[in-house]
């Protein structure tokens, strides 16, 4: 069957390869009949992208090891979902999925907006160029459908990788990644047809933020599978490949926020295509580290010859990001200025600035050792402190941002009503910082000024929830709850994000409580040994062992108590992989409902023989709320892209064929 | 592989069928000419979007009136130039309802 994934594969080649020739051609002829044709033709690549796909997926399933990938990545041990995840855990598969996604997402943005023909004609190009760019790599540079004698078994899957966030964190990031693609090839097909009106922002409002929602939900998944599996105790660690995710997930958060300033005022046309730009740039940039082997990380796949063809790609797509932009500038003045810089799109403008900030240092972070590298030879690295020390310098004051946005009005805000609006956050901010000093929370400056700032955020939050609803009710009458309802039905977007920036403001005291404030204690214990670490007493009693389907597990078994009482029993441990020939640690976590923390156990060491257990202990006070606000994101950002009503039918009014020309 | 072969034919064959669907369906069409919008429509667009940009800051300012954001002293001085706004772009609008309308009238 791998001649029949090749054929689907080269079939798609050929689809987007017309779609881009075509599409072109029709949009720059004005040719109605030749538009479609190249926009069913990029809907047909999505079809046969499903057959590549599903015999690839058939192949992992029925474990054939004449596929060379399924011999290199999978073996009859691993269970099946583990086989099927397979497609993604390696770096042809992950290719096909890349592909997969954005072929899927193209057909669908495409029929979605086939009645938006003179933007959509130019969409077509831009996605099929893109699309021809992954199908190429898989037909001639990387294919999953190599076929060689097959061995009696396969090598096996990376031990971290089987784990349950292996079926979720890859397609998630993807989904995310591939999704800003959307949101790019309609900017550039709005620049090609000279539509620089809103329609493209209308089209790509709710694709934007799903991609968004992607992004961060994979990137937290991910986060707590590094917590989890990884074994060492925390859940970023700045790796290049890490921050790969995080790059276009902060130009994405830029762009939604400098989008409502276009919608609200009319400003920043240009600024946004650059954001747009930038977020799927950096997308392809992220795909481009852990595709091409040049970061050494647990995420990236060995050296492979796509590094080049990559960043041949991305120095495309940025000449003709900038190049197209430049060209349409002209289109793009606007005539509204900003009238203070005490006003709303002020906050979201110094927002604006601040995310870029961190999201180029951060850039600049990765791409310094590579430059270093190919430079001079020698291998550097940029370390935790650097990326500290500007998370400090643009995180908090994004954070204070947070809260003082959604007081401030649109176009000025005086003093005697920001004074007004301020009065209780600040208040709420000076008693939590006083408290936490005297507590003896001092110890920590960033620690004390993310719970300080994050006591303002959410005392601005609470408040625009409770005015808006005492509003409403001014106005609707009915009780508090039917209030609140109307309150963000009537505006979604607005209280979808209120509870969007909630989940950020856990997350930035989850962070703060469990880096600043944990503890940390190592040491070797004999059987029947204790250690005491931040009221937990741990005892270790014995070691236990036992076959599992794919591993030999090693526990240790260890009792924790605090103050007398016995609170849980731990198991951390090694699982040796006999088909890998790998080890792994599997740490032991409790979850204490009293400060919303954790008490994480790693077995670093363990001699069987001696039965000596070496014993990492952390404790990390809040860092489930990190977990928590997942939720809350996920929540907040269906609010905000749940359709409304009346918004839909005042766009349909506004463009329907023939409206304005009436 | 001659199965994998003929299922490979088969797919070929329908992708181009769907492909060449448009120019099947119209051999011989009136016009094949893409809608495009005028220079009218596009400012008639424009208009459009700055009125309900209007009518939102509007409705914006109101509420955030109400909910105390913006005193009532700021809420006179912006009511007014935004108002302004709005109704420069529905009379701008205005021909439009009125060219419809006319429309609509003889052809009845």
């Amino acid at each position: 069957m791998a001649a029949l994934g090749r054929a689907a594969l080269l079939l798609s080649f050929g689809l987007v390869l017309y779609a881009l020739v075509a599409g072109t051609l029709a949009a720059w002829q004005r040719r109605r009949r030749l538009a479609l044709s190249a926009q069913n033709a990029l809907i047909a690549a999505f079809g046969s992208t499903v057959v590549a796909a599903l015999v690839l997926w058939s192949a992992l399933a029925r474990s054939d090891f004449s596929f060379t990938y399924v011999a290199e990545h999978t073996s009859r041990a691993l269970p099946l979902g583990y086989r099927l995840a397979a497609l993604w855990s390696g770096q042809e598969g992950s290719l096909l999925l890349w592909l997969l996604i954005l072929t899927g997402y193209s057909a669908l943005a495409v029929w979605l907006n086939r009645r938006t023909r003179d933007l959509v004609v130019w969409v077509v190009p831009v996605l099929a160029g893109v699309a021809s760019f992954f199908v190429f790599m898989l037909c001639f540079i990387s294919s999953p459908f190599r076929t060689a004698a097959a061995p009696g078994d396969g090598a096996g899957m990376v031990p971290s990788l089987q784990n349950p966030y292996m079926l979720a964190h890859p397609p998630l990031l993807y989904l995310g990644y591939v999704g800003l693609s959307i949101p790019f090839a309609f900017a550039m097909g709005a620049l090609l047809s000279r539509r620089t009106d809103e329609r493209w922002i209308v089209v790509t409002r709710r694709w934007t933020l799903a991609a968004w929602t992607f992004l961060g939900v994979g990137q937290l998944l991910g986060s707590h599978w590094a917590y989890v599996e990884i074994g060492w105790g925390g859940y970023y660690a700045w790796d290049p490949v890490e921050n790969a995710a995080l790059m276009p997930w902060l130009a994405a958060t830029a762009f939604l926020h400098s989008v409502m300033i276009q919608e609200k005022r009319g400003m920043l046309k240009v600024w946004n295509m650059v954001l747009v730009a930038l977020a799927f740039c950096l997308s392809i940039f992220g795909t481009f580290l852990t595709r091409s082997g040049v970061i050494n990380s647990i995420h990236s796949f060995s050296q492979s010859p796509l590094g080049g063809w990559f960043l041949g790609f991305i120095v495309v797509c940025v000449i003709f990001s900038v190049g197209l932009i430049y060209l349409r500038l002209p289109l793009l003045r606007t005539k509204t200025k900003l009238e203070s810089l005490v006003s709303r799109e002020a906050t979201f403008l110094y927002n604006n600035l601040l995310l870029v900030a961190l999201c180029l240092t951060i850039l600049w972070g990765v791409v310094y050792p590579l430059l270093t590298q190919a430079v001079t030879g020698e291998t550097r690295s940029v370390s935790k402190p650097y990326y500290n020390f500007f998370l400090h310098s643009f995180g908090l004051p994004l954070l204070l941002l947070m809260g003082i946005g959604p007081l401030v009005a649109w176009r000025r805000a005086s003093l005697r009503a920001l004074g007004k609006t301020f009065v209780v956050p600040a208040v709420a901010a000076v008693v939590t910082g006083s408290v936490l000093i005297a507590l003896g929370y001092g110890s920590s400056t960033p620690g004390l000024l993310a719970y300080t700032f994050g006591a303002f955020v959410a005392a601005s939050i609470v408040l625009e929830f409770v005015r808006g609803t005492r509003a409403r009710r001014a106005l609707s009458g009915g009780s508090w709850p039917a209030a609140l309802a109307e309150l963000v039905g009537r505006n979604r977007r607005r209280y979808g994000g209120y509870l969007v920036h909630a989940s950020i403001l856990m997350l930035a005291i989850g962070i703060a409580g469990s880096s600043a404030y944990q503890t940390v204690r190592e040491r070797g214990l004999h059987p029947g040994q204790s250690m005491n670490v931040a009221g937990y007493v741990l005892t270790y009693q014995r070691l236990e062992q036992r076959q599992e389907s794919n591993a030999v597990a090693t526990r240790a078994v260890v009792d924790v108590s605090r103050g007398g009482s016995h609170v849980t029993t731990l198991h951390p441990g090694k699982n040796w992989y006999p088909v890998e020939q790998m080890p792994s640690n599997e740490v032991s976590i409790y979850h204490d409902p009293r400060n919303i923390g954790d008490l994480f156990t790693i077995a670093d060491q363990i001699d069987a023989k001696s039965h000596t257990l070496f014993l990492k202990v952390l404790v990390k006070p809040l860092v489930n709320l990190i977990w928590a606000a997942g939720f809350l994101f996920v929540f907040g950002a269906l609010v905000a892209m749940w359709p409304d009503a009346v918004e839909q039918r005042r766009l349909a009014e506004r463009y329907a064929p023939g409206a304005a020309a009436a | 592989m001659t199965i994998a072969l003929a299922l490979a034919a088969l797919l070929a064959v329908l992708a181009v069928a769907f492909v060449a669907r448009p120019f099947l369906r119209e051999p011989e069409p009136v016009s094949d000419r893409l809608d495009e919008l005028s220079d009218l429509e596009r400012r008639r667009l424009e208009l459009s979007e700055e009125r309900d940009r209007a009518l939102a800051a509007l409705k914006e300012l109101e509420f955030d009136n109400r909910t105390g954001k913006v005193s009532d002293e700021d809420y006179r001085e912006l009511v007014g130039p935004l108002r302004r706004r709005a109704a420069e772009t529905l009379r701008a609008l205005e021909p439009r309802a009125g060219a419809r309308h006319e429309r609509i009238s003889t052809t009845r």
